[in-house]
């Protein structure tokens, strides 16, 4: 592989990597609360319909050159449902008390329905075949910076992405810090560690799920927004996204629930994704195979953290079980 | 902080229910349903303007409309049955499998391959057992692989099952590049098409009828096992406690390996199922999220394996009428996740209800 | 101390009820500003319970609570906080994967940037105020149970507690430990802090307290200035009448060697030593007894001779009295032990975790033991039904019927089913750990009896007990242990719990 195909790989990797990114952001956000989100895979597939259907009413009606407002809207709209979502799950779980297994089950059923809902049916409208078009916003979404093409190899292979791929590294890298350094942070851990000894310590952990499993959702929603509106510039088409939910929930674990990690482990895992295409004379067979790698490196990862039992790697300890004081 | 402002007391305290009589826990799954029910019609009729009552219509025509329907709805309903009494064992002892997609499709990745390769060569009464026992043993490796390494080493068993779907749709992926027929359609298109070699038995010349006496069959041997036998009694020792189950001398381990390898073994036979005696052809998608669903429904039937066959029934029956309102009036076929996502919402909400009470401030007050 | 002064806690009529079981009723009850209030009442009699209504974990379902003379309403323990009330719970509420900076600090809502640094010198500072000794930055995990403690008080101290909540501090102490702690507390108490000590032992009460407060069944009997009383006094307060224990004890016969333990040595998860060097004979025809303060080894032991416990060395030798065998059973599983046909029944501690499963009903709690016989795939639930409905009726077990969870009966009847099945077997070994913990008077005796009955029909019983007076009652030999090591072998009939006492808080030898 020369130096211009490798670059072209590593950027592509990264592309391929941000919206896991924004997914396996926003998981590790709520798991570190001690929600389990299953439901990660259907809130990415609405936060990049709503972000659609925000576009397209933007680009109908309201004034199509205007790029702020053609990024604004749709970002908000992908936002709101995907918080909406987490909140129906948050409600669900925290509140009604429900099994986070077969909450976030529904709930990714749910998301892909109603995305593939919305989606079909737009299309139909549209009489665009199985696709919405929405170059406009799309092209405004993928504007890079404009100095990016001129620093040659270097600005090509990392300052050539749209705004939303940057903005995956900050809040990745913004979240890890929080969890690190700050007073809201050590609570949210504490959160999904202990929720008893947190409440006793005058946390209030129902907000902190909450917060925590709602916040963490709309992140992971800007993933389906990265994935229509940038990535694949403005078209979408029903079940596109594929098992990218799957796979941000994938590198949660492979990167032992940090956020910083998750950077790298978003590219490498965008790597695996796409290397088979960058290996000379590869039959389809054995991309099938590349394809598996990453969840069996997430096997891997997982068996191992349980094997050496180190304390700091494991999930939160409350991971998966809804918390009620009065518990005896 | 010196002075305290006062914390005044809240309206509404929760605890936790002693016991609920039947008839009231049946009644309030019954108003979740329904719930769930009225708010899904009022999404149709918002997104549509269509009369509420056509839509019912459309609903029970979709299930019960004609005989080819009705054999659908209840095949659909033993397959999804079959993965939910799959999963039951391991879900009674605390284990949480959540890779039942996967082991079905390793489960029809044998069938199709025993249908494949041995399909012209063998006696059809010989390949058949053959596929039994190649699916069945699919699928029991698939489950035991996590269970392993939960018994020995803890490992949070929800993920890694997870993880093992994507690694099963993708063995599956890989080889259907080798059976894809016709070449570069990448789909196996029906196999053994002309010969039918591997295909279950039409019993009457009822296509699904075999899978529907299995599943029934199964229903019963689950109840049992899980009730009557020394297995099942273990298994729910080792689920309610652990500690127990050592202390009286259960070999956990033993009993989380066995128990996986069956449940694991149940997913393999719903994917001979389906292959071999619904669509006669294998895809990533074959087990089409049943192995999601299905895990609702042993839940939802609080694990007991009669009560399943009502709660599979229900989430098919929702599926299909759905899926019919959306043909009969030109929407997208995704409307059925929609509307069984807003009725499970319900139901899973109103469990609550089940196992919490609402104790109000002024009724306690009276109270005291 | 001026009784003119507004309380900083008083209750008022408190009842608390879970489900139909009383934990606390009317309960008045008040602490003085800068004393020490010790809570003296038998296991279960509501000491945790009343509190954790002033700490914010549950709610009164009846009664007020002022605090500084005003009603106060504590919904969680932030309120509990704000009014400057801190709890140390017996387990302790801390996070294993933090440091004990990070625990200490956990949940303050402060102002400013979150600077570990700044809060570990406040730490310091509370730490050489009051004379404790911590390292901040060591995780939790890492920690021994007397550091833990000291963590969990610091805790409540950095967030300007006033009033402190001790919940049986002593009872994971060593002597040394306890004399710190004693140190500390007095040391808050000059700061002007009130404390509230829960605890059962009697000593602690009259070393430490400036007042007593007694409760019986979830009620509150009285308070006395300790100055005033004497343990007796407490003893009659707290059972309600004086005890003389009217235990029957017979004369040990046919004695034979039936257990003998060698040199036993276990660690535990953690790697510390729990039991060193434990040597015994059990015998048949006696009640064997161990005392020691809670958490020496006691469970381990059991669990070890039980084939529960990894053993690092030493031996458990059972003599077979039918076949006249030998058997080791020195990391033997359960079943093995079984196999080997040794008749050895277990009563442990943790009656509805590990001796029976609370979700099943009597019979198939009964059918734990039985399941196995046979070579039937299914199970029979005939012959458990009998046993379950002979010992609810021999054993005056309360319940609607055999077919109720044992999860809903209450503690005394939970016990009598499960010490009904263990002797269902005629056992020739019976351990038993705590067996009438939480019971009342009369279900105990009736578990005495069935002792005595298994010891003249021959078993070999082995008895972990907290109360002296009843293993001195009781038992023909005990054994007490110390910190995992035998400190002596004393005749119970020629004993006196004084000389027990020194025994069970002698530390000999080297830390581990």
């Amino acid at each position: 592989m020369d130096i211009a195909k490798f670059a072209s790989f590593i950027t592509q990797a990264i592309i391929i990597g941000i919206p896991l990114l924004y997914g396996a952001t926003g998981e590790m956000i709520t798991e570190k609360s001690g929600n389990l989100n299953l439901g990660i895979p259907g809130i990415m597939y609405v936060g990049g319909i709503s972000g659609v259907l925000g576009g397209y009413f933007w680009e109908t009606y309201g004034d199509k050159t205007n790029g702020f407002m053609c990024i604004l809207i749709p970002m908000i709209c992908s936002l709101v449902a995907s918080a909406a979502m987490a909140f129906i799950y948050s409600f669900l779980t925290i509140t009604l008390r429900a099994n986070q297994n077969v909450t976030g089950l529904v709930l990714t059923t749910f998301g892909m329905g109603l995305g593939s809902f919305i989606g079909g049916s737009l299309s139909t409208i549209l009489d665009s075949g199985a696709t919405v078009s929405l170059n406009a916003t799309g092209a405004f979404f993928k504007t890079t910076l404009p100095f990016a093409s001129k620093l040659g190899l270097f600005g090509k292979t990392f300052l050539s992405f749209g705004f939303l791929a940057y903005l995956a590294i900050i809040i990745a890298i913004v979240s890890a810090f929080i969890l690190r350094k700050t007073r809201v942070g050590l609570n949210l851990k504490a959160v999904g560690e202990n929720p008893a000894t947190a409440d006793a310590a005058g946390i209030n952990v129902t907000r902190y799920k909450y917060a925590a499993t709602c916040i963490g959702g709309a992140i992971a929603g800007l993933g389906g927004l990265y994935y229509v509106m940038d990535f694949i510039g403005g078209t979408w088409s029903n079940g596109g996204f594929g098992d990218r939910g799957w796979l941000a929930i994938a590198i949660v674990i492979f990167c032992l629930w940090k956020p910083d990690l998750g950077i790298l482990g978003s590219v490498l895992f965008g790597g695996l994704y796409i290397v088979y295409m960058y290996i000379d004379d590869l039959p389809r067979a054995s991309q099938e195979i590349f394809k598996m790698l990453p969840y069996l490196v997430t096997i891997l990862v997982l068996i191992l953290i349980s094997v050496r039992k180190k304390r700091e790697n494991q999930p939160p300890a409350s991971l998966g079980v809804s918390y009620f004081r009065e518990e005896r | 902080m010196s002075h305290v402002a006062p914390h005044s007391e809240p309206l509404v305290r929760l605890s936790k229910r002693d016991v609920m009589p039947a008839w009231q826990g049946i009644l309030v799954r019954i108003i979740g349903v329904l719930l769930g029910v009225a708010l899904s019609s009022l999404f149709i009729v918002l997104v549509t303007d269509l009369n509420p009552a056509e839509v019912f219509t459309s609903l029970f025509d979709g299930c019960f409309g004609s005989p080819r329907r009705i054999w659908n709805l209840f095949q659909n309903t033993a397959i999804l049955l079959c993965i939910a009494l799959a999963v039951t064992p391991a879900y009674k002892m605390k284990f949480w499998n959540i890779g039942a997609e996967g082991q079905v499709l390793m489960g029809a990745a044998a069938t199709a391959a025993c249908m494949i390769y041995f399909g012209n060569g063998i006696n059809q009464w010989l390949l058949i057992p053959i596929m039994v026992i190649s699916s069945l043993f699919a699928g029991m490796v698939w489950g035991m692989i996590p269970a392993f390494f939960k018994a020995h080493f803890n490992t949070n068993e929800t993920l890694f099952t997870l993880m093992m779907n994507y690694v099963a749709t993708q063995i599956v992926a890989f080889l259907i590049t080798y059976w894809e027929n016709p070449k570069g359609s990448n789909s196996v298109g029906v196999i053994n098409a002309s010969t039918k070699a591997g295909w279950l038995p039409y019993l009457f010349d009822k296509q699904y009828l075999i899978n529907i006496i299995i599943v029934v069959a199964l229903t019963a041997v689950m109840y049992v096992y899980l009730k009557y036998s020394k297995h099942g009694y273990e298994i729910s020792v080792v689920g309610e406690s652990e500690n127990t189950a050592r202390y009286i001398g259960i070999n956990v381990k033993k009993v989380i390996l066995r128990t996986m390898a069956l449940s694991g073994a149940l997913c393999g036979l719903a994917g001979l199922l389906l292959v071999s005696g619904t669509t006669h052809t294998i895809s990533t998608n074959t087990a089409g999220g049943r192995g999601f669903t299905a895990i609702l429904v042993s839940w939802l039937a609080k694990f007991n394996p009669a009560v399943m066959m009502l709660t599979s029934f229900l989430i098919v029956f929702f599926e299909r009428g759905a899926a019919q309102i959306a043909t009969n009036f030109r929407m997208n076929e995704s409307l059925a996740d929609i509307i069984t996502g807003i009725i499970l919402f319900f139901i899973i909400g109103s469990e609550f209800f089940l196992n919490y009470k609402l104790n109000f401030r002024h009724k306690h007050k009276e109270e005291a | 101390m001026e009784k003119t002064t507004v309380p900083a806690i008083e209750l008022h009529g408190i009842c608390k009820y879970f489900g139909k079981i009383v934990a606390n009723k009317n309960v008045n009850l008040t602490v003085e500003k800068g004393e020490i209030l010790s809570i003296l009442g038998e296991n279960g009699s509501g000491k945790t319970t009343l509190m954790n209504m002033i700490a914010g974990i549950y709610q009164p379902d009846d009664g007020i609570i002022f605090i500084d003379g005003k009603e106060a309403f504590i919904h969680s323990p932030k309120d509990a906080f704000d009014y400057k009330i801190g709890m140390i719970h017996q387990h302790f509420k801390l996070i294993d994967v933090f440091s004990a900076a990070e625990n200490i600090v956990l949940g303050i809502k402060a102002k400013g940037k979150y600077d570990l640094k700044a809060e570990k010198v406040k730490i310091r500072e509370i730490c050489e105020k009051y004379g404790f000794i911590i390292d901040p930055d060591k995780k939790i995990y890492e920690m021994s149970v007397s550091e833990k403690q000291t963590v969990e008080i610091v805790k409540v101290l950095y967030r300007g507690a006033d009033i402190l909540i001790l919940d049986e501090p002593t009872a994971v102490l060593t002597p040394q430990e306890t004399v710190k702690l004693f140190t500390v507390m007095r040391a808050m108490k000059e700061d002007g802090k009130s404390i509230v000590i829960i605890t059962h032992k009697l000593n602690e009460v009259m070393e430490i307290s400036d007042r007593v407060a007694v409760l019986r069944k979830g009620e509150s009997v009285g308070s006395v200035l300790t100055k005033d009383t004497n343990p007796e006094e407490l003893t009659a307060l707290m059972v309600g009448k004086k005890v003389e224990l009217n235990i029957e004890r017979a004369e040990p016969k046919d004695c034979e060697d039936r257990l003998i333990i060698r040199d036993l040595n276990c660690r535990n998860r953690e790697g510390s030593k729990v039991i060193s060097n434990v040597t015994f004979t059990a015998r048949s025809g006696e009640i064997f007894g161990i005392a020691g303060i809670a958490g020496s080894g006691q469970r381990e032991l059991l669990e070890s001779i039980a084939g529960l416990q990894k053993l690092e060395s030493g031996e458990i030798l059972y003599n077979d009295p039918n076949s006249g065998k030998q058997e080791n059973l020195r990391n033997k599983t359960p079943m093995q032990i079984r196999h080997l046909g040794v008749r050895l029944s277990f009563v442990p501690e943790d009656r509805l975790g590990m001796g029976l499963v609370g979700n099943m009903d009597i019979i198939d709690n009964v059918m734990l033991r039985s399941y196995r016989k046979g070579h039937s795939a299914f199970l029979r639930r005939k012959e458990p039904k009998t046993l379950a409905e002979k010992i609810i009726h021999d054993l005056e077990v309360v319940t609607p019927d055999a077919k109720t969870p044992v999860r809903r009966l209450s503690g005394g009847n939970v016990q009598k089913v499960l010490v009904g099945r263990e002797i269902a077997s005629a056992p020739k070994v019976l351990m038993v750990a705590y067996p009438v913990r939480g019971l009342d008077i009369n279900s105990s005796y009736t578990i005495y009896n069935l002792l005595n009955e298994q010891k003249e029909s021959g078993a070999s019983i082995i008895f972990v007990g907290e109360d002296l007076d009843v293993l001195i009652a009781l038992c023909d030999r005990i054994m007490v242990i110390c910190g995992g090591k035998v400190t002596g072998i004393v005749d119970a009939r020629n004993t006196t719990k004084e000389e027990i006492g020194l025994l069970m808080t002698q530390t000999g030898g080297e830390e581990q």
